[in-house]
């Protein structure tokens, strides 16, 4: 039987312990009329049969050229990242309740905690959220929370990842928060301080800034932090956390930093996997503590003064505070945030701001060459980091199904979300291209705009 | 502890070779953007990482290394199997927001999966984005909330729970707007149906219900409870937590509830993680199937005959609670999960529902012959069960915790203490299926061996553990309010930047 160890006579003395003769009779406190009828599931095949079905399918998922970032990114991942994170200790342990039996989990999260809040430039960081977008749900019902004297009203800009505005949508819908919309310069692709003026003296509770935002624009983070700190809000910043390697970090955004910085954690060495799993990262002040959510650990002491670990304030937890806690949220990603510190140990402050140089430089290159081809042109005009909005002189959904076609992948179509934008994609180009797979691209977009329709 | 990553770091040490080897400057963004500080990340070689963190992974705990019997978790064995095909280069490498083309193999694995939850469930659909059972939680508790709203039935503002039960029940029913009730349980463990009688009512929204309950017992009443629940105008959600102990046998739809989540990471085998990622899939009856989260993975017969399958979007379901991850949630978990579905097929699943009973019952029997006291002796357990230790702690002063506590040092991870916290001083104890006989006859033993101590040395309970047969140098038992009074959660020692 797979993965069941019982030998026949292991059975016999276990039901004879027990006191009954058949399996069935350990289900005879379940009605009758409960007890289900053969499932029609497919039959048991054997590790080779399934190995051979996966192998199949998985081959059939060509992985194309990727130029696609809008929010997950292909970044070389060293090897040793996973060699060691896959290791059975990590892999196979749960949620660090019994601290002494899980020191190498629980200092892992605490080295975690110190990578991020070094990274953001914040005080504190939780042990890891969901994904970036829940993490972002997550901040925003914490910047009311943590705000109470102000209205429950967030500010929301529409050049923010679009998922992200739906994952907050849902997960704030029955608590009474209203969510604004600012919107972007159709021209440069940011928002302009001056469009806040018709805000001022609404008492919302918080500003949530991206940078860069959605576009690979980079927003005017200072302004924007000391504009909502005069109007009493908090801000929640939205960052990638290699764009830190380079760009400022939100703790030092405008006169005060941001109140609560979160974002996406997958490209900090976890796989693309067609969406997950990822990691959502949760950093904040110290004031803010008591407000965060998710796991934390914490470093304290035995009897004989030896330093270990522990998860704590738990207190903020559902298991303790159970509707009063500060999230519902009980299992994360533990897993995912052992590879990102083995990642990020590996990278160091050098080699994580060479490989956000280096996206850069790259979306730079390709972005030249892209708007070389007649009819191609920048959406936007702002300065932007790592990712670009590009106009085609045809309709983009075709363009793009036959780039695929070609093995290509050439970004994402923002008339899905922006029909402003619809005759615009999304490009990116990271470390991992070559200059070949530049010219690549640029060769197949050129012939497939050059071509006359039928 | 260890030394921390940060103290071996020295200014200069790179791995060049991990990163990428042009460089550039990035001099057209403007001065003002620019990070004036670098981030104070470490300076160390790819040894000492490697060394580091594989001397960490031996200070755990893990399935793989020790019987962790840590109640409601289902901490059973991970196949590997599941592991090495989740990751082959074609799931791993591609982007969610590629071309459908690009995924048929992963999205019909998908489509496969939701179709055997269904059934599993005895539910109309299943959506498998939620992240972990909390999600999949919100997801349910959201839903039944867009129900009573798209009939007008506003006046439903309470949701109930058992008072045993998870305590992501009440977090979720608040996040989703509702105020708790909680519901008494009986002395045999099932919900006091005269209770729920009298709280029912026109501001009933629904009940969460685990049943198996938290308490390690089958609910025979669940029928009824469905009927009150029901006919007050409220819905049942259930929470998928203890699916272990019935799947096969037993379907939650069968049951009477109208919502369900899975949790992947316990009845189908994908591993803990220390903590994550799991995936927490939902199921409906119809009149909530048009509320699910999206996305969801449809198929489709093209004119070539050939299947088709694709996502569905709020385009498609404009009536769905919207978007609870940035992508399509846990895909690489759920992909675990339904290779483990198809390494064990129907008849497999049946025997995990089984043998779990099993192997809780035999230890539940064996224990009490052992003279340990159980919270519900004249129960059958289910794939888990609870004793107190009530006794011990008058009698000796020796406590549920300093149990716990001690079978560290016998290499065994603890049981779930102090829950469910109706019953004083308890332990709730979860073999789970992939346990030999020998390895429960051994935690009999050991348990016998502590309470001896206890009897001869309480002291020594009570300060443990002192020896856990972990690698680098130990901890003793953590001093958790020093930690909760001053939070230490950074390093900030040997920080160099």
């Amino acid at each position: 039987m797979p993965f069941i160890p019982h030998t026949p006579a292991d059975l016999d003395e276990m039901l004879s312990q027990i006191g009954i003769s058949a399996l069935e009779q350990l289900f005879d406190e379940v009605p009758l009329n409960l007890r289900a009828p053969p499932l029609h599931l497919p039959p048991a095949l054997g590790e080779m049969a399934v190995s051979r079905l996966m192998r199949e399918r998985a081959e059939g998922d060509a992985n194309s050229l990727c130029f696609i970032g809008a929010g997950a990114y292909e970044h070389h991942i060293p090897a040793a990242v996973w060699e060691i994170a896959s290791r059975g200790e990590f892999l196979t342990a749960y949620t660090p309740y019994q601290a002494e039996a899980s020191q190498g989990t629980l200092q892992v999260m605490y080295e975690f905690q110190t990578m991020m809040a070094g990274l953001t430039a914040m005080d504190v960081s939780n042990a890891s959220l969901y994904d970036g977008g829940s993490s972002l749900g997550e901040a925003v019902l914490m910047a009311v929370r943590a705000n109470p004297e102000q209205n429950k009203k967030i500010l929301i800009p529409t050049s923010l990842h679009p998922h992200y505005r739906h994952v907050v949508a849902t997960m704030t819908r029955d608590q009474g928060i209203e969510l604004i919309e600012i919107p972007f310069d159709p021209v440069e692709g940011r928002i302009l301080p001056q469009s806040l003026d018709r805000l001022h003296g609404q008492n919302f509770a918080g500003v949530v800034i991206q940078q860069p935002n959605f576009f690979g624009i980079l927003e005017d983070v200072d302004t924007l932090t000391d504009w909502a700190k005069t109007e009493g809000a908090l801000v929640i910043g939205v960052v990638n956390p290699i764009s830190l390697g380079l760009l400022q970090p939100p703790g030092t955004w405008g006169k005060t930093g941001a109140d609560i910085a979160c974002g996406e954690g997958q490209p900090l060495g976890i796989p693309l996997s067609s969406g997950g799993p990822y990691f959502g990262f949760l950093c904040c002040k110290q004031e803010h503590i008591r407000q965060l959510p998710g796991r934390i650990v914490g470093r304290t002491e035995d009897a004989a003064g030896k330093k270990g670990f522990i998860l704590t304030l738990q207190a903020r937890e559902q298991h303790i505070r159970r509707s009063k806690a500060t999230s519902n949220i009980c299992t994360n990603q533990g897993l995912m945030t052992v590879a990102a510190t083995i990642h990020l140990s590996l990278l160091g402050p050098a080699g994580l701001a060479q490989t956000a140089a280096t996206c850069h430089a790259q979306t730079l290159c390709l972005v030249e060459k892209l708007v070389a081809i007649p009819g191609v042109t920048r959406q936007f005009t702002a300065p932007f980091f790592h990712e670009a909005a590009l106009r085609l002189p045809k309709p983009t959904a075709p363009v793009l199904a036959q780039l695929s076609r070609l093995g290509i992948e050439g970004g994402f179509r923002l008339g899905e979300y922006y029909p402003k934008l619809d005759k615009s994609i999304l490009v990116c180009a990271t470390e991992t291209k070559t200059e070949a797979d530049l010219n690549r691209f640029v060769d197949a977009l050129s012939w497939l705009l050059s071509v006359k329709e039928a | 502890m260890n030394d921390t990553i940060f103290a071996s770091s020295r200014p200069g040490r790179h791995n060049v070779h991990q990163a990428t080897t042009t460089t550039s400057p990035a001099t057209e963004i403007p001065e003002r953007f620019l990070r004036k500080i670098a981030p104070p990340l470490p300076q160390v070689s790819e040894l000492q990482v490697v060394r580091h963190f594989t001397r960490l992974s031996q200070m755990n705990f893990s399935v793989d290394t020790q019987f962790y019997p840590l109640g409601s978790c289902t901490m059973k064995y991970n196949p590997r199997i599941c592991n090495v095909l989740a990751a082959l280069p074609g799931f791993l490498n591609r982007h969610p927001l590629a071309a459908d083309e690009t995924g048929q193999g992963m999205l019909r694995s998908l489509f496969e999966l939701q179709e055997m939850l269904k059934e599993i469930a005895g539910m109309h659909s299943v959506s498998l984005t939620p992240m972990a059972g909390a999600q999949g939680e919100l997801a349910g508790v959201a839903m039944i909330r867009a129900y009573h709203r798209a009939r007008g039935d506003d006046a439903r503002t309470e949701m109930l729970a058992p008072d045993a039960s998870h305590g992501t029940n009440p977090a979720t029913a608040a996040l989703c707007g509702y105020t708790v009730r909680e519901i008494p349980t009986d002395a045999q463990g099932n919900v006091d149906l005269t209770a729920l009688q009298q709280a029912v009512g026109p501001h009933t929204a629904g009940l969460m219900l685990t049943n198996p309950s938290t308490l390690g017992v089958f609910e025979p009443h669940v029928e009824r409870i469905a009927q009150i629940v029901h006919e007050a105008g409220g819905l049942l959600y259930y929470d998928g937590a203890n699916l272990n102990a019935v799947a096969g046998r037993v379907r939650p739809g069968d049951m009477g509830f109208d919502a369900v989540h899975f949790n992947v990471h316990k009845t189908f085998a994908t591993p803990h993680g220390g903590g994550g990622p799991g995936a927490g899939p939902v199921g409906v009856a119809k009149r909530l199937a048009p509320y699910l989260p999206v996305p969801m993975v449809q198929k489709q017969i093209l004119d070539n005959g050939r299947e088709w399958f694709s996502w569905l979007t709020t385009t498609d379901l404009p009536d769905s609670i919207g978007r609870l991850s940035t992508f399509a949630g846990n895909i690489g978990i759920l992909l675990r999960a339904y290779i483990y579905l198809r390494v064990i097929g129907g008849e497999g699943l049946q025997r995990v529902a089984d043998f779990s009973t099993l192997n809780a019952n035999y230890l539940m029997s064996r224990l009490m012959e052992a003279g340990f006291v159980v919270a519900f002796p004249k129960r059958r357990a289910t794939h888990e069960f609870i004793i107190t230790l009530k006794h011990e702690a008058t009698t000796l002063g020796v406590t549920a915790l300093d149990f716990a506590k001690r079978l560290l040092d016998y290499g065994i991870h603890a049981p779930t203490m102090y829950f469910p916290s109706l019953v004083p001083e308890c332990l709730l104890i979860e073999p789970t299926e992939t346990e030999t006989k020998e390895t429960l006859d051994h935690f009999v033993e050991t348990m016998i061996a502590i309470r001896q101590e206890a009897q001869e040395h309480p002291q020594h309970l009570r300060t443990a553990p002192h020896a856990v047969p972990v690698a680098g140098p130990g901890v003793g038992r953590l001093d958790a309010t020093r930690a909760a009074r001053k939070p230490d959660l950074i390093w900030k020692e040997n920080m160099i930047s």
